[in-house]
């Protein structure tokens, strides 16, 4: 069981009431097909993604990033149970999209450097570590059904 | 990995010309980050009286490794050669464990993200994320 200080509790509620959804998501997966390209694997069926400024105005792009973060909330509304929240999500990456594992460390890095452009001075040390280990859970949660 | 290209070593220089006024508090701000976000690289400054984010010892060993990475900006052509005394220090004397300048290279692209939100495009981050692993090679040719 994973344990939260009320700080990291507050922080991951706080920085998820204060980053605009529609951007960081769209963002932060635009990001990660740009600056690590052999992610672009799994997403054969997206059109155009031979450039930084094709990929950055994909629409499915775009869509794709909504739904990740849409995903991402549920683990905050489920902070004390993440495990069992995303058993469905973890069979999902594991037997039927079959993502490598390690590439979650690569969206979550990503989506750590937009929500600090997005926050700028407010995305603090502390505030940073909280959002690194929500971010580990969720990470070793999409890894638990993987054999 | 994979080498820089010509427009990798542009960007970088480009950026870092931007960047370099700020380069200390940069530094400054990713270590501190880098001991409270990854708390395990804290052993290799058990020397330190004090590792609060903002702290003496913490501003100037950032100035340092920001030193170091202006350094290497200059010498991006041929880090392995530029670097070869920084890699002995690092393999012989610090013995740091070479999967931390990952942690520290993350780091640095975070306080970049907040410090220039405008500037530090995805085209940017992925030149600098090549650069500071290109970095971390050079720095790790020597330990073994």
């Amino acid at each position: 069981m994973v344990k939260w200080t009320d700080f990291e509790c507050a922080t991951i509620q706080d920085i998820f009431s204060k980053i605009d959804y529609d951007v960081v998501g769209p963002a932060a997966l635009s990001r990660c097909l740009i600056v690590y390209p052999w992610t672009q694997r799994y997403f054969g069926g997206f059109g155009n993604l031979y450039k930084a400024a094709a990929i950055t105005s994909n629409p499915k792009v775009a869509a794709h990033g909504k739904v990740v973060i849409a995903g991402l909330e549920k683990a905050v509304k489920n902070m004390d149970d993440i495990k069992t929240t995303y058993k469905d999500l973890s069979v999902l990456h594991s037997e039927k999209l079959q993502v490598d594992p390690d590439n979650f460390n690569l969206l979550a890095d990503c989506l750590t450097v937009v929500v600090a452009g997005q926050m700028g001075a407010a995305f603090t040390p502390e505030g940073h570590a909280a959002f690194q280990k929500f971010l580990a859970v969720v990470v070793a949660s999409l890894r638990k059904q993987y054999n | 990995m994979t080498s820089l290209t010509a427009k990798d070593k542009d960007t970088v220089k480009a950026f870092w010309a931007k960047i370099s006024p700020k380069a200390a508090a940069i530094g400054e701000d990713a270590l501190s980050r880098m001991l409270v976000v990854y708390p395990q690289t804290k052993t290799y400054f058990s020397h330190w009286k004090d590792l609060s984010p903002g702290s003496a010892p913490v501003k100037k060993h950032g100035a340092t490794v920001m030193g170091g990475v202006a350094d290497a900006v200059a010498k991006i052509d041929n880090l392995t050669a530029g670097l070869l005394n920084l890699s002995e220090l690092h393999a012989f004397t610090l013995r740091v464990d070479p999967a931390n300048f990952k942690i520290l290279a993350h780091n640095i692209l975070v306080v970049l993200a907040i410090t220039f939100p405008s500037d530090f495009s995805p085209e940017v981050h992925v030149a600098m994320d090549k650069f500071l692993a290109a970095v971390a090679l050079a720095l790790s040719e020597k330990y073994r």
